[in-house]
């Protein structure tokens, strides 16, 4: 077996544009997100049914063929996408998907006896949306959307299959090249361990920043 | 042509399943009885299998063997990658349910004087089993769209099948993906409904978390 | 030879010493009930005699053979001392039928077919062979207790142990286990009872021991606690409890 040092910058730089990519996504995932799972809870039927069916076809089908459908697909329909763009689009669109339910869950535990108090006192339906009910609902979805932000960052790999050279396509062209799949996707692993370990610490201390005492334990006060 | 491939996703999928299943149940027992030592190396290949992500899996079991000379199968190559790293996802929901079980059983179970091992095996275990159904449904949705990953280690599973279409027939690519979406889709449905009809034949009236007598 | 001899049982949870040196002797076919302020270590005590939570220091003989010694044989003396657990206990998968016949099976290897005779016959004991079938999570408390008992009994234990087995029970259920123990305890079963159901004391008592603090502060015939006891302390716990839950026959 054979490290080789000389893999470690190629490598880095790879894991800067997966870093990028996910963070994007995940930016992408949450506003629609917002706006889908919004459309599911107080949309009418005309708006929260297309939410739902946008929700169960991202959340049904494998990611992998979103990404090729979009990239090799819809050329055929004229339309062609970079592939930066092809990878950021279909991981935006499948993230946002998951975040919608994650919200539209922690937006139903809230609704309820703080909507009426909220309006109680005066509030319009969109005050009381954004100044009441989506706090305490952002604080309960944040465990859901940790988990998220690194199942994006280890689903990220997927882009290296359109060309793209995130830290798996850097990998795969180093392991290629010379042969070494064993030892460089060793290090690849490495690379991703280290990253989620870090992320994670990171966003616990995210957590413990935000959290109000008792809220989300149980769900109405 | 597409449903043929799919066939191959389904064996697979059935096939990392019980691997994921067998592995994953021994890792939740050894975390949760397995004593310092054992249940620490649990935790850590439980950690690792989960962190490290599917492709990069893939590849180690495929490319790696080659390297020294053994050819992997891609099948076999992608059902140990995706089985263990199921088993490591499964390993957390079953010992979800190992640790939701209340304390009362074990005592009841030793205090009839069966040993450890008998007490695990017959009392635990069981209720464990019903208990971890409904997070199973979940791993089920996920795994079954991760056997499309296959592809990248050559499987000739349906989004292969794709490409062998695209190739010849350009103009049809985007038609051949919506019909492999819809295809998953309907297994999710399918598999989801296989679960809940499954969990009511097995239901236990009063065994649920939080269902405490 | 007593059956159950207890001898200076020391227990500690972290720092606190719950149990200081209790000791104290069981006859064939006795009855003692134990009783005492909440928190004296009145569960923990018999905890340690079958060994669920061992003990820092004291030992424990059944039957003149040593429980608490390195090298006994743990299960094959559980098998041979009932438990009767506050909170039921019962197993939430098996019926009531599986709950009393699982030990017979996997403990004394019983074929499947006898012990389920046996446990249809302990089902009619308690009176619930009509229940035979049901779960635990759709019997009421008393039922499940009673099915509890059924089950240690099944074992055909030398002595059986009562953890406060009515203590989880609303008023209106509390009657029928307490008769069923009752008959057990007349039928010649040594018993030892944690309870706080006098009456029940009264019935069928060989002796009540009084603990407080850790230690047993006075044990005696229920006829000379409750008329003559020899620490005032005493005399007003008793008085307390009768008051409080009353005098069930």
């Amino acid at each position: 077996m054979v490290f080789d040092s000389a893999w470690l910058s190629p490598l880095a730089h790879g894991l800067i544009l997966t870093l990028e990519i996910t963070l994007t996504c995940i930016a992408i995932g949450i506003v629609l997100g917002i706006l889908l799972a919004l459309g599911r809870v107080y949309g009418g039927r005309l708006i929260s049914i297309p939410c739902n069916i946008y929700i169960q076809v991202f959340r049904g089908t494998p990611l992998l063929v979103q990404l090729l459908m979009i990239y090799y697909g819809l050329p055929s329909w004229g339309i062609s996408l970079s592939a930066f763009v092809s990878g950021i689009l279909a991981l935006g669109l499948n993230t946002a998907a998951y975040q919608a339910e994650y919200l539209r869950g922690a937006i139903q535990a809230v609704k309820g006896r703080q909507m009426m108090a909220a309006r109680a006192i005066g509030m319009t339906l969109p005050q009381a949306i954004r100044y009441v009910i989506l706090p305490q609902a952002f604080r309960i979805v944040i465990p859901s959307w940790s988990n998220e932000l690194i199942l994006m960052f280890k689903y990220s790999s997927i882009v290296f299959s359109v060309t793209l050279l995130d830290l798996m396509g850097v990998g795969k062209r180093i392991a290629a090249r010379n042969f070494r799949y064993f030892e460089v996707f060793i290090v690849v692993a490495l690379f991703y361990l280290a990253l989620v370990f870090i992320i994670t610490q990171l966003l616990r201390l995210l957590e413990k920043r935000v959290h109000i005492p008792g809220l989300g334990e149980h769900a109405e006060s | 042509m597409l449903l043929h491939g799919t066939l191959i996703n389904i064996e697979l999928l059935l096939a990392l399943l019980i691997v994921g299943l067998l592995v994953g149940t021994l890792i939740a027992l050894l975390q949760v009885y397995g004593g310092r030592f054992l249940g620490t190396l649990a935790s850590g290949y439980a950690w690792i299998f989960r962190s490290i992500p599917a492709l990069v899996l893939l590849f180690l079991f495929y490319f790696g063997p080659s390297q020294f000379g053994v050819n992997v199968a891609p099948f076999i190559a992608a059902t140990i990658a995706l089985g263990l790293r199921s088993s490591a996802y499964q390993s957390q929901i079953f010992r979800g349910a190992l640790q939701a079980i209340p304390h009362g059983q074990m005592m009841a179970a030793r205090s009839l004087g069966m040993t450890r091992v008998q007490a695990i095996v017959s009392i635990i275990i069981p209720q464990a089993l019903r208990l971890s159904i409904a997070g199973w449904s979940n791993e089920f949705s996920s795994v079954v769209k991760d056997t499309t990953l296959a592809y990248v280690v050559g499987l000739n599973e349906v989004l292969r099948k794709v490409r062998i279409i695209t190739d010849r027939h350009y103009d049809l690519a985007m038609l051949a993906y919506l019909t492999v979406a819809l295809i998953f889709l309907g297994l999710t449905y399918a598999g989801n409904w296989g679960l809940g009809w499954l969990e009511t034949r097995i239901r236990i009236p009063g065994l649920q978390i939080g269902g405490e007598l | 030879m007593s059956l159950l001899r207890v001898e200076g049982i020391h227990k500690r949870y972290g720092k606190e010493e719950v149990l200081k040196g209790v000791s104290f002797e069981l006859e064939r076919g006795e009855t003692k009930v134990i009783i005492g302020p909440s928190g004296t270590g009145k569960s923990t005590l018999l905890r340690c005699i079958n060994q669920l939570t061992p003990p820092e220091k004291g030992r424990v003989w059944l039957d003149g053979t040593e429980i608490t010694h390195a090298h006994a044989k743990i299960n094959d003396l559980r098998a041979q001392i009932g438990f009767v657990f506050q909170s039921f206990n019962l197993f939430s998968h098996l019926t009531a039928l599986g709950n009393v016949r699982i030990g017979p099976i996997k403990v004394k290897g019983m074929s499947k077919e006898d012990a389920t005779e046996l446990a249809m016959e302990e089902l009619g004991r308690v009176g619930l062979k009509d229940k035979a079938d049901a779960y635990p999570a759709q019997l009421s408390g008393g039922q499940q207790q009673r099915v509890s008992i059924a089950r240690a009994y099944a074992m055909r234990p030398k002595l059986i142990l009562f953890d406060e087995p009515t203590s989880a029970l609303d008023p209106e259920l509390i009657g029928e286990v307490l008769e069923v123990m009752i008959s057990l305890a007349k039928g010649g079963m040594t018993m030892l009872v944690v309870t706080h159901e006098m009456g029940f004391a009264r019935a069928v008592a060989d002796e009540i021991i009084f603990m407080e603090h850790g230690v047993i502060t006075e044990q005696g015939e229920p006829k000379q606690m409750f008329l003559a006891p020899k620490h005032k302390r005493t005399g007003e716990f008793l008085n307390k409890i009768t008051e409080l839950y009353g005098e069930t026959d």
